[in-house]
């Protein structure tokens, strides 16, 4: 691996591993405490609308996809909360929406589109540098709101009700925290595409909470995490020349198994009979 | 009516679609009161409290919160919803939930002040949970998660606490405890309780009424038969001060 790190390629791979983990890491967290993982699929795979839409103008895929993945989680978000229409029902249609309109957007460009393949199922190893630079500054900006607003995300997280009664405005926050995911999307996009993005906004997450009672500290550790995760992969997916996107969200899912019976196990021994268990 | 009152209703309508979930309800509560709400259960009492909360808009009718709008008063409101809302194992300790209670008082990109974790660890205080501040909320019991979210009700010096089915999940033995912590708290703020469970609130409450749809009050804590049977609709016996146990009975 050391070796291998002397070819451009790798350094830029290494990179692009290291922002994705701080997007994932610090936005995953929520994602997974409020429980919002579906909406987050729903508005990873209609930025393939936008994908698609870039292709079409000939400008970049990734910022054809920033723009639809902002959109649809505005709209995502306005629906759920001010139409009677189920949140899950109104993901669902913008899901298979942008994603139709990908297909039937590359169809009409002109030409074969060359690494389409590549942002479905994420290709760390060719992410050049205008996209990294571009991941830089969506970590900053995702950095920057979550400290600014952390009380507020932390109140919404917890205690939409509560919140509201206390004086947060509960929807603009909702709607900034799915502009958070939306910035997220796209900062994974290059590295393990539009359908595996879900695995990095959640493993991460869900595998620091199993060792964290503090949202802070689990911000921390999904970060490291993500990083190990992203490392481990790619190093592997070279080792054994496999897909790397596929090969990160692997090692991550495998990670979470592990920790997760290890868990189970400690659980266990902590607490012999079943029947005390029961209380928690 | 006195001018005083911190809470105002009249004649408040309330519809869900087309549903009336509150008729024509007539409400005041003075300052230190400790009115109790009983009714069954959709009988409108979340909503009643949720208008008083500015949650839920009337669809007739006004409501006064401390002379105010209810939107402009609930920062000296405490509220203190049906528990099993939020999610347990959330990673947040009790001392950050109370904290949350002083969010009103705070800015953007400010954290909480010394003020601020001052009333925050009285609160705690109050409720005896200071020694549980840094426990994450899903390792507390069902009586302490409840105290602790009382504490973040107070930690915002309410003027008017409101409370949910406040006794649903804790057992007899916390139930005494916790109402006895009302009865303390009751000289210093309004106190309005709902619940389903009537010989529970009736011992301790000053004042009671009767909420299904309508709502029966009469200022005091006697009510009559006539009263409950129209609330409950089926014959219920009566409330009585003091300790003696109330039940519902069937129609025989």
């Amino acid at each position: 691996m050391i070796e291998a790190l002397q070819y451009e390629f790798m350094r830029s791979a290494v990179a692009a591993g290291l922002l994705a983990a701080i997007a994932c890491g610090i936005v995953g967290v929520y994602v997974v405490v409020k429980k919002i993982v579906f909406i987050s699929g729903g508005i990873a795979h209609a930025s393939f609308g936008g994908i698609g839409l870039g292709y079409l103008l000939g400008i970049s895929p990734v910022m054809g996809a920033l723009f639809f993945t902002i959109a649809s989680a505005l709209g995502m978000g306005v629906v759920s909360r001010r139409t009677k229409l189920p949140e899950d029902t109104a993901i669902g249609i913008l899901w298979a929406m942008g994603m139709a309109l990908g297909i039937i957007f590359i169809g009409l460009s002109p030409g074969y589109a060359p690494d389409l393949f590549s942002y479905l199922f994420g290709n760390i190893l060719t992410v050049p540098a205008v996209d990294l630079f571009l991941m830089l500054v969506l970590d900053l900006v995702i950095i920057a709101v979550v400290v600014i607003f952390y009380k507020e995300l932390l109140a919404i997280s917890f205690d939409e009700e509560f919140g509201t009664v206390v004086g947060v405005p509960t929807e603009r926050l909702y709607l900034t925290l799915l502009g958070l995911i939306a910035l997220t999307v796209v900062v994974l996009l290059r590295v393990v595409g539009v359908i595996l993005v879900i695995a990095l906004l959640t493993i991460p997450a869900a595998v620091a909470r199993q060792f964290t009672h503090s949202l802070k500290t689990m911000m921390l550790l999904s970060v490291a995490l993500g990083g190990v995760f992203a490392f481990g992969g790619l190093w592997l997916s070279y080792q054994l020349d496999l897909a790397s996107g596929a090969t990160i969200v692997l090692v991550s899912g495998t990670a979470f198994l592990i920790s997760a019976g290890y868990q189970r196990w400690r659980g266990r021994k902590r607490r012999p009979s079943p029947s005390a268990s029961a209380s928690s | 009516m006195a001018a005083d009152d911190v809470v105002q209703l009249t004649d408040v309508w309330v519809y869900y679609d087309s549903t009336p979930v509150l008729e024509e309800v007539n409400l005041a509560v003075g300052q230190n009161d400790f009115l109790g709400i009983i009714g069954p259960n959709g009988g409108g009492k979340t909503t009643l409290l949720k208008v008083i909360l500015g949650l839920v808009r009337p669809s007739q009718g006004t409501v006064s919160v401390m002379g105010k709008p209810p939107e402009k008063s609930r920062r000296n409101i405490g509220y203190i919803p049906q528990h099993s809302l939020f999610d347990r194992e959330f990673p947040i300790s009790a001392w950050e939930v109370v904290l949350m209670g002083r969010y009103a008082g705070t800015r953007l990109l400010q954290s909480y002040s010394g003020e601020d974790r001052r009333q925050a660890e009285l609160a705690l205080e109050t409720v005896g949970m200071l020694h549980n501040r840094n426990r994450q909320i899903g390792k507390l019991s069902g009586g302490e998660q409840q105290r602790v979210l009382i504490a973040r009700a107070l930690a915002s010096e309410p003027r008017l606490l409101l409370l949910d089915e406040p006794t649903a999940s804790i057992d007899t033995a916390m139930q005494t405890e916790f109402y006895e912590l009302l009865d303390r708290l009751k000289s210093q703020m309004a106190i309005v309780l709902v619940s389903h469970d009537i010989s529970a609130v009736s011992v301790y409450v000053d004042k009671l009424a009767c909420l299904n749809g309508r709502l029966f009050y009469h200022g005091s804590k006697e009510i009559g038969p006539e009263v409950l049977e129209a609330t409950y609709k089926c014959p219920v016996q009566m409330i009585a001060h003091g300790t003696v146990p109330h039940r519902v009975l069937k129609e025989h």
